[in-house]
């Protein structure tokens, strides 16, 4: 597949759209959160009902109390607080088979690609733009898809507009009650601003951070921002989930970020200043910077990530044009293989190695949990990172993953076939040799799958 | 037709499993004379050092063959004594009990007929019954229930084999159908693979060769430390010490074992257990052997306890491919050798017995000058256990079971 032309079969790569068109029977974020709060609003119910009942049954079961029963008073109370709990439990979390079914299809879809060149592309961006599970567990994989997806090979601003503008980061990142001090909600409710979204797109997303805006950009770009929500879920069964911008929540009046002034008065003052931020050369160097760090090295070439920055302001952020020059660039090819794979890299690299291509997401996930990179959790907006130095203590527990795996599928997958369909046979003779002694095939697929050619890249 | 009650429901098998499971109708087995016997196979894989777990201590070139790797009766500690000339690995007091009681006997210098070294052709040879490699891809323990069945000697209840470990061995493959059971526990890897990464590492990559030490540290902090119930350890998050592979062979054999004893469960399993290849520090006495004959052990009581009021009637064969090198190698471990040792254990045996025709360890009386030499062929043993515990037919055993062994004799007198 790869053949004798490595860099023009992955640039070829990127010609092929990256729908995955297995995910159309997947509910679109929207009604992903819908179907969840309308569980979570029956359970409320439930609870409350259950609560009510336990306390009828005590009230009728003490018409008078005594001091002794007044004391059982406390026990009772727990008692219709379990009643409670218990009847909460009964109705099931939509969420999570939500999650696992997007797991499957996005795991897939890295599987069964040719190289996968654009696939890893749609997991760097989803996790420069990271949402998380833990908050929004129903919207994230349909976040990937709708905003990431959509747009990684596209251009930034179209990819930047998508994602801020997407319910699951205004979730994510606390813009749902932000509100303009001076904005109709914000007199009436005494409430106010939340930074921490303005804040995240121009330290993570955009500019990248100490790149010269300030603490004042950060509260105009914020007040800038006030107002995109979401529909209530419960309020509308169309349109519940899904963005709009609420003028009652919005800072009236101008805003200068760094700066310029935008002012407009609704939604496109902040679109505005995304546009800028996406064009701003800071964004381009960090970009180009974020990038190689992922594909190329844990300290990339100054040389490849300035022509890649070149490449990115001289076509207004065509991402496609970046990854290609990335690609083409003899920099990004000359360095040994030194990087180390990130674990959720690894563990396709191994599955992919045996030709399996259909995943059950429950262990899946598990193990991803295991390796410290469970799917669409990250610990902070900042994502998952890049360098050795945060992954190369968890070798250890890669270990494990492999010698279990090794162990499943000794019957049908043969090392050798390994060695010459994955690396052609261009591998260690170290690694070789201890493969062809190793006292059975499972051990030989995980000293294989373990070896230094398999972890780094 | 109550017996269905007590059949171990799909439901259940997937509930203890949540892995792969397969059966389809019931193969059925002979049950004669009344008794309901029962036969569990153990392949220890990556071959045992048969002298470093039963060794000749009356053998008067074994402290030469050895030196201070020896183990004896007078050592830091001392080998459990089994006869005049045998004793047993420290390591292992169950068996050394059920030795003493009569429930457990021991077969020295045995081999298959495979003479080469390649673990992947021994177990091969080992679990398919032919004498060579790479013939069939069905076992000696398959076919021999498939002979039964056929033979007409059959309980109506029926019965059916047993795998255990995601990949059912190959000695209970074939055309019965085979229920598996994969254990629950992720078995770690195991030292000797480990020590194989370190050493991948150390020509390859110092970085990784670090960060791995660091572990394999760690986990033998943890196997001095483990006090405690090796069960309750979380198997995912503890380090991969010798806790966990304990917990791991007690698991999966006493397993085993609850099926087997059901009343209408199946009769006869097979599992393997990985980890035996000891080319380096084999740590007989003390160390990586040591510890992992103390695993096997800890199996063995697992079984007996689960197999509860049908101990009676339970046997269980303990075998690998082949054996070590007599003498140790220059990493202070044993290379691929021929003869090689089996434990017998159960209640059905007519046991108390180490069974050899002693080749003796000077150098010409090695095979090949390196390995113990095997003075037993070890289909002996399997066809003697398969006739008289299992009633399968002598002329069975020669032409289906281990084909063209005609002139190996089924061993006498091995179940009571």
């Amino acid at each position: 597949m790869v053949g004798t032309d490595p860099r023009g079969a992955l640039i070829a790569e990127l010609d092929r759209p990256l729908v995955l068109t297995a995910a159309a029977s997947l509910p679109s974020s929207a009604k992903a959160y819908r179907t969840v709060a309308d569980a979570n609003a029956r359970r409320t119910a439930r609870a409350k009902q259950a609560q009510q009942q336990a306390k009828k049954q005590q009230v009728a079961a003490t018409p008078v109390m005594s001091e002794d029963q007044m004391q059982a008073q406390g026990a009772e109370k727990d008692a219709a607080e379990m009643a409670a709990k218990q009847a909460a439990e009964a109705v099931p979390d939509p969420g999570r088979p939500i999650y696992l079914q997007e797991a499957k299809l996005r795991t897939e879809a890295a599987l069964v690609a040719d190289i996968g060149f654009a696939e890893r592309l749609v997991w760097f961006w989803s996790n420069h733009f990271c949402v998380s599970a833990n908050r929004i567990q129903s919207m994230s994989g349909a976040y990937e898809r709708e905003a990431v997806r959509a747009h990684a090979l596209g251009r930034l601003v179209d990819l930047l507009l998508a994602v801020e503008g997407h319910p699951a980061m205004l979730v994510y990142l606390d813009n749902l009650e932000s509100m303009g001090a001076n904005s109709t909600a914000g007199i009436n409710r005494s409430r106010g601003l939340n930074e921490n979204f303005a804040r995240e797109i121009m330290e993570l997303h955009t500019l990248g951070v100490r790149t010269g805006y300030t603490q004042d950009d950060v509260i105009s770009f914020a007040n800038v921002l006030t107002g995109w929500t979401l529909v209530p879920p419960g309020a509308d069964p169309q349109h519940g989930g899904e963005f709009i911008f609420k003028p009652r929540l919005h800072e009236p009046g101008g805003q200068t970020v760094l700066g310029k002034r935008y002012e407009q008065e609704d939604a496109e003052q902040g679109r505005a200043v995304l546009r800028d931020l996406a064009a701003h050369p800071a964004t381009a160097t960090h970009i180009a910077t974020k990038l190689a760090r992922h594909f190329v090295a844990d300290e990339p070439p100054p040389a490849l990530v300035a022509q890649m920055a070149k490449t990115f302001r001289e076509t207004e952020g065509d991402l496609k044009q970046v990854a290609i020059a990335m690609v083409s660039s003899d920099e990004a090819w000359r360095a040994p293989p030194s990087k180390l794979k990130r674990p959720g890299e690894w563990v396709i690299g191994m599955v992919r190695a045996t030709g399996i291509t259909v995943v059950d997401p429950v262990p899946y996930t598990a193990g991803q949990q295991l390796l410290g990179e469970a799917l669409w959790r990250p610990s902070a907006p900042k994502g998952y990172p890049d360098d050795e130095a945060s992954w190369i203590d968890g070798v250890g527990r890669r270990l494990d993953v492999a010698n279990y795996f090794a162990e499943r599928i000794a019957d049908t997958a043969d090392p050798q076939t390994i060695i010459e369909d994955v690396f052609a046979s261009e591998i260690a003779a170290e690694v070789k040799q201890a493969v062809g002694r190793a006292e059975s095939r499972q051990q030989a697929l995980a000293l294989l799958f373990m070896s230094a050619d398999f972890q780094r890249r | 037709m109550g017996f269905v009650d007590h059949l171990p429901t799909r439901r259940e098998l997937l509930v203890g499993s949540g892995a792969l499971f397969a059966w389809s109708q019931m193969p059925r087995l002979a049950r004669a004379e009344g008794r309901d016997p029962r036969l569990l196979v153990i392949v220890l894989r990556g071959a045992l050092d048969g002298l470093g777990a039963v060794a000749p201590v009356g053998d008067p070139d074994w402290i030469s063959l050895r030196g201070d790797r020896a183990l004896v009766l007078d050592g830091k500690t001392p080998a459990l004594p089994l006869d005049s000339f045998f004793a047993l690995n420290p390591a292992m007091p169950n068996l050394h009990r059920l030795y003493k009681t009569g429930k457990a006997s021991i077969v020295h210098a045995a081999a298959t007929p495979y003479r080469e070294r390649s673990h992947f052709d021994g177990q091969d040879v080992l679990e398919s019954g032919l004498a060579k490699p790479g013939m069939t891809g069905s076992g000696w323990l398959n076919r021999a229930l498939v002979a039964l069945e056929a033979g007409g000697r059959v309980d109506p209840r029926g019965s059916r084999a047993l795998g255990i470990g995601s990949v059912t061995p190959l000695v209970v493959r074939g055309s019965a159908p085979v229920m598996t059971w994969v254990p629950q526990k992720l078995l770690p890897a195991s030292a000797d693979t480990q020590s194989r990464l370190l050493d991948l590492y150390q020509h390859t990559d110092p970085k990784l060769a670090t960060v791995l030490q660091a572990r394999m540290k760690l986990a033998s902090l943890d196997g001095a430390m483990a006090s405690g119930d090796p069960m309750s350890d979380d198997p995912t998050l503890a380090p991969p010490g010798i806790a966990r592979v304990r917990a791991y062979f007690a698991e999966a054999a006493g397993t085993a074992a609850r099926y087997l004893a059901k009343p209408d469960g199946p009769r006869v399993g097979a599992m393997g257990f990985v980890g035996w290849d000891t080319h380096i520090a084999e740590g007989a006495a003390s160390g990586q052997l040591y510890n992992l004959l103390g695993a096997l052990d800890g199996a063995f009581a697992a079984i007996e306890s689960n197999m509860g009021e049908v101990w009676h009637e339970t046997v269980i064969a303990v075998v690998t491919e082949f054996g070590r090198t007599a003498r140790i190698n220059g990493t202070q471990g044993t290379d691929h050798g021929t003869g090689a040792v089996a434990f017998l254990i159960g209640g059905a045996l007519a046991g108390g017995r180490v069974i050899a025709d002693w080749p003796g360890l000077k150098p010409a009386q090695l095979f090949e000058d390196r390995d113990l030499m095997p003075t037993t062929d070890l289909r002996a043993v399997l066809k003697g256990l398969l006739r008289d515990h299992l009633r399968v037919e002598e002329k069975v055993l020669a032409e289906a079971v281990f084909p063209g062994s005609a002139d190996v004799k089924p061993m006498e007198s091995l179940v009571g």
